[in-house]
Parts: C-alpha cells; structure tokens; sequence
C-alpha cells in the first residue's frame, strides 16, 4: 500500500511524518537538528531515501544535510576533511561562494549592495539523478551540486539577467522557487524576490527574464522586466508550459513558459498570498492561501481558507471544512504548501502558529497533522510504495 | 612530556551539528592560538567547517565570540598566543554565539 511521508522545515528543527495511503493516522518524529532553522527539506524523486535539509543559523552559517535512509539518520557530505594543496579546508558540504566577483545588487533604497550569501532558501533534487541538486541561496543566487552535496558550484550567468537591479523583498533577497521542467532537461524556471521569474533552456549557461505581463504598483516603472516580487510559481509536470504564479499582489497565469503572464485573481478575497500549488492529477485545479494584506500576514476575517480553482484561475472556491473560522492570524510562507500523487490527491500546508494541516480529498475536509511545532517554514511531501 | 589536552567549550547549536558534548579535549601543537584551535576542532569535528569561521573570509563569522580566563579575546588576532591557562588546559576557551536578537 501506498503511503506518504511529509518533510517539515521549521524555525527550530525539522520534523517527519508518516502515513499509510489514508492519511489519517500519523508518526511524527524530531525534532531533526534541534534549535536551527530549517528552511527547506527535500527528497529525490529517483531514490526517496535520499533527502536534503538546508540549516542554517543567524550565528553559525549553512550547513547542508542529507539522509541516505529516508530521513532516519542524517550527515554533512563533504565533512571538510579534505586539504587543498595550500592546506585551506575544501570540499564542505556548506561551502557557497559565489563565482567570481559578483558586483552589487540594489539595496532597500535604492543604493548600490554587494552581494552576500546568507543561507540556502529552496532545495530542488534532479529529476534524474539523485547525486544532482540545485539550491537557490539568498542573496540571490543558484547553486548545483552534482556529488550528492559535498561541493556547490554557482551557475552564474543567472546575474546576468540585470543582478544589479534585483532588490531584497522583506525576507530578503532569496531565490526560492525552483522548478524542473520534466519534459526538458535543460529548461528550468527559478523565482526571486524581488527580483521576478526566469527561465534558462540551456541547463543555466544564460538565463532570460520572464515577466511580461507582471504589474507592480509599488516598483517606479510597474512594469519593468526585473524587480517583481514573486513569491512563488508551480507547474504540473503534464502541462510544463502552464505557470501559475503568487506575486506580492496577484495571482498569475502563463501558458507559454512565461513568455506572457495574465492576471487570475478573479473573485479571491484578496490576491496578496505566499504560497500556491497544483493539483497532481488535475492540471488546472490550484491552490492559494490569500492573506490579507503586504503588512498584515494573516487570513481576512482571521478565517484560515485555502482557495481552489477547478478551471485554472478567475473562478475560485473556499475551503474551509476542518480550518479554523474564526481568530485565526497564522501566515503560510512560500514554501509551506504541497501535494501527494495518491488519488485522491492530498494537499499539505503548515503554518507560522506550528499547524500542519493535511487534506486527503483534494481540499474538501482538513485535519491537522500537528498543532504546535515551532513555526513552520517549509512543508513536502513524498509518495512513496 | 604529553602536550597537554585543550579545552573547549561548544555552544549548544554546535554541540547538535556535530553530536558533540559540551566539552570538548583536544591535542594542539603550540602555540595554542585561536586558529590552532579551531583547525583541531575542524579535524575532530568536521561538521563544524565554516561555521566558526566564514568560508569565504576565512574570518571569524560575525556573531561568534571567544572568551578565554573571563576576557573576550574574539578581537584579538587569531594566531595570536592564547593566555598560560588556556594553552596549559586549565581553563577552557569558550565558544559562544552572542547574545543578539532572540527573534524567536
């Protein structure tokens, strides 16, 4: 029998939980790495053992993860055993350095920044080889590594896409989305705030800036190529050239690679939100969590409601059945959201209060998994047999 | 005649990364510096590479400090000799994350 196992970063640890194929009935273990923050976790689709946790820490850096059994035991690849010839450490799994001088960005107001890295944001596993990853790092930048995470490489030529333009949005200058085209093994789509969506169709030699279409009141010239706060976009692995995207303000649609992007709003509450998913079996029915506004980080009405749209956009319902109703002032971050591929499809999400909250029927009825984990930064999930 | 051991203290973040008590003994050739330590504690420790010192600056990261005999020596020079004490183990040095933020 099928059954799922759920990947939990959070302000203090990391968690995992487990189910059979029904979802009702859970195993939680952790807290992994106790008191750092976790910002992402994530397994490889080609071997679901192999999973990868960023955490991090304001005092002590990056430190990258990896479980070769599925989350039970966990090692720093790399360790910094190895010397250079000069005796200089190499090798450590938490090494990232940006290739060659990467100049500056542009700060809050307006002033020349230089680059720094702070931590990793988002980590996304080949889909074919388990030893390959890609890491999106705040200040903005993606990382791969092709021997299962002892050594990151930037691919730089992202920066060239205007990097002195691109700004930090509130939680700073993170790449945070990224996306494999399953179709294509030399296109991927990655999102920065704030800096707008990009693709490359080289396997990240060159890199071109896709926000046409993107409207951005609070930017001098609204709709400049680069400098859109996207907060995170997803595909459905049937439809790779279909994008839907949850920017600062406005949910968005493109249906040729990102190319063009049109406005899908519609009759939502309010279009300010983190998070937005799709639905594994139904390409055109997607998932957001509005908020109600870009300085008050919590559902309107304090009614906690994930949206869905069965037609791709303008049309969306609330569902409510097992969410809170009333007093609720939780967020759910960029990351926090994800879907299972069991049928009927299961959809995820946690929340800054410590909930993680599960659906088995495609956002009809909701439980929580858990009600009082640290603040939870990233939430996925893996099917497995 | 055996060096004699160091000692070290680990913060506690440390401690989980590297599965490491609190206190921790180590073998360094002197003289006993701030950098001669930490290389003993990268060795013993790999896990703890890059995040005492930065791996881009090969500096101390900002919010780490040292403390030897009660004295905040984190802006001394890194291969300066540490103080008798230190270097004979009788007090340990101490590695702590400042005290900042508490942002949750």
């Amino acid at each position: 029998m099928s059954r799922v196992r759920v990947l939990v970063g959070t302000k203090k640890g990391a968690f995992i939980l487990n189910s059979d194929g029904a979802r009702q009935k859970w195993d939680v273990t952790g807290p992994f790495f106790g008191g750092w923050e976790i910002y992402h976790m994530k397994g490889s689709s080609v071997d679901p053992n192999r999973i990868y946790a960023s955490q991090s820490s304001g005092w002590f850096g990056q430190v990258i993860q990896r479980s070769d059994d599925g989350g039970k035991t966990w090692q720093t690849p790399g360790g910094g055993v190895a010397k250079s010839a000069d005796g200089m450490p190499k090798g450590e799994s938490n090494k990232f350095v940006y290739e060659g001088n990467p100049g500056t960005h542009m700060w809050y107001d307006g002033t020349a920044h230089p680059w720094e890295f702070k931590r990793v944001w988002h980590i996304e596993p080949s889909l074919n080889d388990p030893d390959t990853v890609y890491a999106g790092v705040e200040d903005a930048a993606l990382f791969r590594t092709t021997d299962a995470g002892q050594t990151w490489h930037e691919l730089p030529g992202l920066r060239n896409e205007q990097g002195s333009k691109w700004s930090p949005g509130a939680g700073g200058m993170g790449l945070h989305t990224i996306l494999l085209d399953p179709t294509n093994p030399k296109r991927m789509f990655i999102a920065i705030s704030a800096a707008g969506a990009f693709r490359t169709d080289d396997a990240g030699a060159t890199w071109k800036a896709i926000n046409h279409g993107l409207h951005s009141n609070y930017m001098p010239n609204p709709t400049a190529e680069v400098g859109h706060c996207v907060h995170r976009i997803a595909l459905h692995r049937d439809r790779p050239n279909t994008l839907f995207m949850q920017k600062h303000w406005d949910v968005m649609r493109t249906d040729d690679a990102g190319e063009n992007w049109r406005e899908i709003s519609g009759n939502l509450p309010t279009d300010f939100g983190f998070p937005i998913d799709v639905h594994a079996h139904e390409p055109e029915t997607i998932y957001v969590v509005p908020i109600k506004s870009d300085s008050e980080h919590y559902p309107p009405e304090g009614k906690l409601r994930v949206y869905r749209s069965r037609v791709g956009g303008n049309e969306w319902e609330p569902l409510t059945k097992g969410l809170p109703q009333s007093d609720c002032y939780v967020n759910i971050l960029r990351d926090a959201m994800a879907v299972d591929s069991l049928d009927p499809c299961g959809i995820y999400f946690g929340t800054t209060g410590g909930q993680v909250y599960c659906s088995p029927d495609s956002g009809d009825n909701w439980s929580p998994i858990v009600r009082d984990l640290p603040a939870v930064l990233s939430v996925e999930v893996q099917t497995l047999e | 005649m055996p060096l004699p051991m160091i000692r070290v203290i680990l913060p506690q973040h440390l401690q989980i990364l590297a599965a490491a008590p609190r206190e921790v003994a180590l073998d360094v050739p002197p003289p006993v510096t701030q950098w001669s330590i930490i290389d003993a504690l990268e060795a013993r420790y790999p896990a703890l590479t890059g995040t005492i010192r930065d791996h881009h600056t090969q500096k101390r990261r900002p919010l780490v400090r040292f403390f030897a005999c009660e004295e905040d020596v984190s802006f001394d020079p890194p291969d300066a000799p540490l103080p008798e004490k230190i270097a004979s183990g009788e007090e340990p040095l101490y590695i702590i994350g400042a005290i900042a933020g508490g942002g949750g």
